[in-house]
C-alpha cells in the first residue's frame, strides 16, 4: 500500500510537472506574439487583447485539467482501497 | 459501543486528509463518498440544487433589468447589463452568420456566460460557510453531523460542467440538422474533412475514416468543453481547501500557528484575487467556444 502511495505521489508531480512545462511555453509564446504585434499596430491592441485571454485559456485547459486530476490522486485517490 | 468512541476520536481531530477528504465528498443520494468512477444510480443533490438556484437567480436579475430599462440616461445597474448584452451581441455577430439562428444563440451565450459566472462565484465564498451551516441542520434533524457533506460550486463537479457542454453539443446537432438537412448533414458526416471518390471501393473507405474523424471531433469538443471548465474550478476550489487548511492546523498562541495563520490570510487573498480573473475568464471562455462550435455548425464544406 505504501508502494502505491509512493507511486501515486511520483504520477502526480510528473503529471503536474509537464504539464506546466507546456503550458507556460505555450503562454510565452502567445505572449511574445501579442507584444510584437500590439508594438506594430498599437490601435489592434484591444481586439488583439480579448482573444488572448480566449487563446491563454484554451492553452492552460490540458494542463488544468491535469492538475485536476492529480489533485484528485492525491487527496481521493481512487488506488487505495479503504 | 468501542467503534463510537473511535469514530469520535477520530472526528474530534480529522486529518489534514480527512479534513480535504470531507469537504471533497458531494452530498448525494448515496450519503457517502462515490466508490466507482461513473455509477448512474448517484446523484449529486448539491449540484443540482445550486445549479438551479443560481439560474434563477441569474434569469431574475436580467428579467428586473429589462423590465426596469429606461431609453432616457440608465442607471448604474441597467449599464452595466447593457454592456454585457453589447459584448455577447458583438461576439455573436461575429461568429453566427445568420440573424435568425442568432435570435436563439445570442440570448443562449447570454445566459451560459451569466449562470456560469455566478456558479463559479460561489468558489469566493469562505470554505465553512455553507458546509458548516448544512451541518447544522443535518445535525439539528437527527442524523450525524459528521457525515454532513455539501459541496457548493457546481462547476467544480464533472457532472455540472459535462451537463453543460453535452446541452451545447445538443444544440450544434440541432443546427447541423436545421441548416444542412438530415441528408445535407448526412452527406457531410460521410465526405469531410476527406472529401470522397468516384470508385464505390475508395469512396465507402473515405466515408468509414471521415465518419470516425466527425464523431471524434464531437466527442473531443464537447469532453474538453466540460472538463477545461471543471479543471480550473475543481483546481481553484482544492487550492482555497488548501489554504483553509493552513488556517485550521491552529493549536494555540505559539509561533507555528500565529505564522500558518497569518500565511493563510496572505496566501488566501492573493489566490482570491487572481481567482477572480480565473472566473470570468472561464465563463467567457466557456460562452465563446458555445458560440463557435454553434458557428461551425452553419458552415458547410
Amino acid at each position: 500500500m505504501e508502494h502505491v502511495l509512493g507511486l501515486v505521489a511520483l504520477a502526480c508531480g510528473l503529471i503536474i510537472g509537464l504539464g506546466a512545462i507546456g503550458a507556460c511555453i505555450g503562454i510565452g509564446l502567445m505572449g511574445g506574439k501579442y507584444l510584437e504585434a500590439a508594438a506594430r499596430q498599437p490601435e489592434l491592441m484591444n481586439t488583439l487583447q480579448t482573444k488572448m485571454f480566449l487563446l491563454a485559456g484554451l492553452i492552460d485547459a490540458a494542463f488544468l485539467i491535469g492538475v485536476g486530476i492529480a489533485m484528485l490522486f492525491a487527496f481521493a485517490s481512487p488506488f487505495v482501497l479503504h | 459501543m468501542a467503534t463510537e468512541a473511535v469514530e469520535t476520536a477520530i472526528h474530534a481531530a480529522p486529518t489534514p486528509s480527512e479534513y480535504i477528504v470531507h469537504h471533497l465528498t458531494h452530498f448525494n443520494t448515496l450519503g457517502e463518498k462515490q466508490s466507482v468512477i461513473v455509477d448512474w444510480n448517484v446523484f449529486n443533490l448539491d449540484t443540482i440544487f445550486y445549479s438551479i438556484l443560481l439560474g434563477v437567480i441569474g434569469c431574475l436579475l436580467l428579467w428586473n433589468a429589462a423590465r426596469k430599462a429606461t431609453s432616457g440616461v440608465p442607471g448604474r445597474f441597467q449599464a452595466a447589463v447593457e454592456v454585457l448584452v453589447e459584448m455577447v451581441a458583438d461576439q455573436a455577430k461575429g461568429l453566427i452568420h445568420s440573424p435568425d439562428s442568432r435570435k436563439l444563440v445570442a440570448p443562449l451565450a447570454l445566459t451560459v456566460f451569466v449562470w456560469i459566472f455566478l456558479m463559479n462565484a460561489m468558489d469566493f465564498l469562505p470554505l465553512d460557510v455553507i458546509p458548516g451551516i448544512w451541518a447544522h441542520i443535518y445535525g439539528n434533524l437527527g442524523h450525524d453531523e459528521h457525515h454532513a457533506f455539501m459541496r457548493v460550486v457546481p462547476t467544480a463537479d464533472l457532472n455540472g460542467t459535462l451537463g453543460l457542454s453535452i446541452g451545447v453539443l445538443l444544440v450544434c446537432l440541432f443546427y447541423n440538422i436545421k441548416i444542412k438537412g438530415i441528408g445535407g448533414w448526412a452527406h457531410e458526416l460521410v465526405c469531410a474533412p476527406f472529401g470522397t471518390s468516384k470508385n464505390p471501393i475508395f469512396a465507402l473507405v473515405l466515408g468509414v475514416i471521415n465518419l470516425a474523424m466527425q464523431l471524434i471531433e464531437f466527442l473531443a469538443k464537447t469532453v474538453s468543453h466540460g472538463m477545461r471548465l471543471f479543471g480550473n474550478m475543481f483546481a481553484g476550489e482544492l487550492l482555497f481547501m488548501l489554504i483553509a487548511l493552513m488556517g485550521a492546523a491552529w493549536t494555540g498562541w505559539n509561533a507555528t500557528s500565529i505564522l500558518l495563520w497569518g500565511g493563510q490570510v496572505l496566501a488566501g487573498s492573493v489566490w482570491a484575487i487572481f481567482h477572480i480573473l480565473i472566473v470570468l475568464l472561464q465563463a467567457f471562455i466557456f460562452m465563446m467556444l458555445t458560440l463557435v462550435y454553434i458557428g461551425q455548425a452553419h458552415e458547410s464544406h
